[in-house]
């Protein structure tokens, strides 16, 4: 049996292709098809049921170095409402999964206390990390699982306009990267965060089950927002070369491995797997994430083998497709790292045949999202 | 006089004399959704039935087309590359990808007709 989100029988209703994705029944795509919806966000506005992903609070005296502790990244000196995208480490520096925490502004829903962080986790790996994170917490801290929390994201050029069109806010000064908090038109207490998975400018909103269905239906009806689903949401990442858990990081690429060196610390010593990632920080990494992407024509594919001219095989896939913003084809992978340099001639391996490629710049489509000015 | 026939793997084929012109089925391409690359085969390559004859890419996965009689290829469909809607079309009018000259015809017997296939995939879902 699948899992489903509260907007389950909406997407059934707007005759959403359905699919499995890490348990829960979501919508693939709606009727116009996966090409004109990636599209429609790169010119107008998407809204996305991500409401399968965990959400945790973690609270109490000490959660920020706790969280330095799970975390390569820093958290004690982070104001209020500041979101920092980090990963969770393993004692050998693999990823046990990729997260954003959020240093929560006065919210009513919660006791006061001065730490306290709101939790974003990918729905594959909620149960995992929850476990992995009580595991290692101090008695003196408490985690609280918000089930009753739907999270849908609004991404693109007109989500400014449809949200302060549907939800008590001013989103003016509100800053990429960080979040404040909102109100329903019926007072329920939304958490807004201004960052999204897609590259453009945009909003994530935390909300009780309750209100989910009467928002994401006042989202459509502003001018310009169109559902969304998740095959767009996977080629949008893809063009701003972001990481996918499961394909590009898992337990044991590194951050550094994986090119993700800026989430990294230069305080903090006591996290998980500080060994081999200062090792690597210091001498490299024997291998590197890196965008691809195809000269010739074919489409690259997780698991397709990335090749030198001389035919050595100099690492493979991780993720790839179409972009429909580029018309071609892109990807990402690990590669050896004497050949991880922009504009590295190489080949991918299609079905036996070496397509030319080249190692390129990421994002591979320039990213639109507001600046990130301290507040 | 030609024919359509289909196969259990979403092929359809236009039977025409000792030519058989191979795209995929509508429910096939509903399936996959939109159409984002499609590799032919060489004119020339001998083919027996069951190998693979050409690769029709969505933006999800890529879809092994398989070929319905061994044969040789002796035409591929070049426009197809450059626009994919054609994949949408019938066989008999733009949505062939190849063309196979038949060499056993007997090998065409097994297939379904429009019936058939229509009562086959709406068993599948």
């Amino acid at each position: 049996m699948f899992r489903k989100t509260v907007l389950h029988d909406t997407h059934v209703n707007l005759n959403a292709k359905m699919g499995l994705f890490a348990g829960y029944d979501m919508p693939l795509y709606y009727d116009e098809g996966v090409i004109k919806e990636h599209l429609w966000v790169r010119e107008s506005a998407g809204l996305f049921d991500v409401s399968h992903m965990g959400q945790i609070i973690i609270e109490g005296a000490g959660s920020a170095e706790f969280l330095e502790r799970i975390t390569p990244s820093e958290f004690q000196s982070k104001s209020n409402g500041r979101a920092q995208y980090t990963v969770l480490t393993n004692e050998q520096g693999g990823i046990i999964d990729d997260l954003i925490i959020t240093r929560i502004e006065n919210s009513k829903v919660f006791t006061d206390s001065d730490d306290k962080f709101f939790i974003v986790l990918n729905a594959g790996c909620k149960e995992k990390d929850i476990e992995w994170i009580k595991s290692h917490m101090p008695e003196t801290l408490c985690m609280t699982c918000l089930e009753d929390h739907g999270l849908i994201a609004l991404q693109g050029s007109l989500a400014v306009k449809a949200l302060e069109e549907t939800i008590q806010c001013d989103v003016s000064e509100l800053s990429y990267m960080h979040m404040m908090v909102g109100k329903s038109p019926c007072g329920e207490e939304i958490f807004i965060s201004r960052l999204g998975y897609t590259g453009e400018d945009g909003f994530e909103l935390s909300l009780p089950n309750k209100i989910v269905s009467s928002v994401w239906e006042g989202f459509l009806r502003c001018e310009g927002v169109k559902p969304i689903g998740l095959a767009a949401r996977d080629s949008l990442r893809l063009e701003m070369g972001f990481p996918l858990y499961g394909h590009d990081i898992d337990d044991t690429t590194s951050p550094v491995e994986a090119d993700l060196q800026w989430i990294i610390s230069k305080k903090t010593k006591m996290y998980f797997g500080y060994d081999r990632i200062q090792g690597e920080l210091s001498e490299g990494s024997s291998r590197k994430r890196v965008g691809i992407k195809l000269l010739g024509k074919g489409i690259a594919r997780d698991g397709y083998e990335i090749r030198s001219k001389s035919d050595e095989i100099i690492g493979s896939l991780t993720s790839g497709g179409f972009s429909p913003s580029l018309k071609s084809s892109i990807g990402q992978g690990y590669i050896d790292r004497a050949y991880a340099n922009i504009g590295e001639k190489i080949f991918v391996n299609v079905r036996g045949r070496n397509i030319e490629a080249e190692v390129t710049k990421t994002p591979f489509v320039m990213a639109k999202t507001k600046s990130m000015k301290k507040k | 006089m030609s024919e359509i026939k289909f196969t259990n793997e979403h092929e359809c084929i236009k039977i025409d004399g000792d030519v058989a012109w191979i795209g995929i089925t509508k429910y096939a391409q509903e399936a996959l959704g939109d159409v984002v690359h499609v590799e032919l085969p060489e004119v020339g390559k001998q083919l027996k039935k069951g190998d693979n004859l050409a690769v029709v890419e969505s933006v999800k996965t890529a879809a092994e087309v398989y070929s319905p009689v061994d044969g040789e290829i002796i035409e591929a469909n070049v426009d197809m590359e450059n626009n994919l809607e054609l994949v949408a079309q019938l066989v008999s009018e733009g949505g062939w990808i190849a063309k196979i000259k038949i060499s056993d015809a007997s090998q065409l017997e097994g297939l379904m007709d429009e019936v058939k296939y229509n009562e086959y995939t709406e068993n599948l879902d």
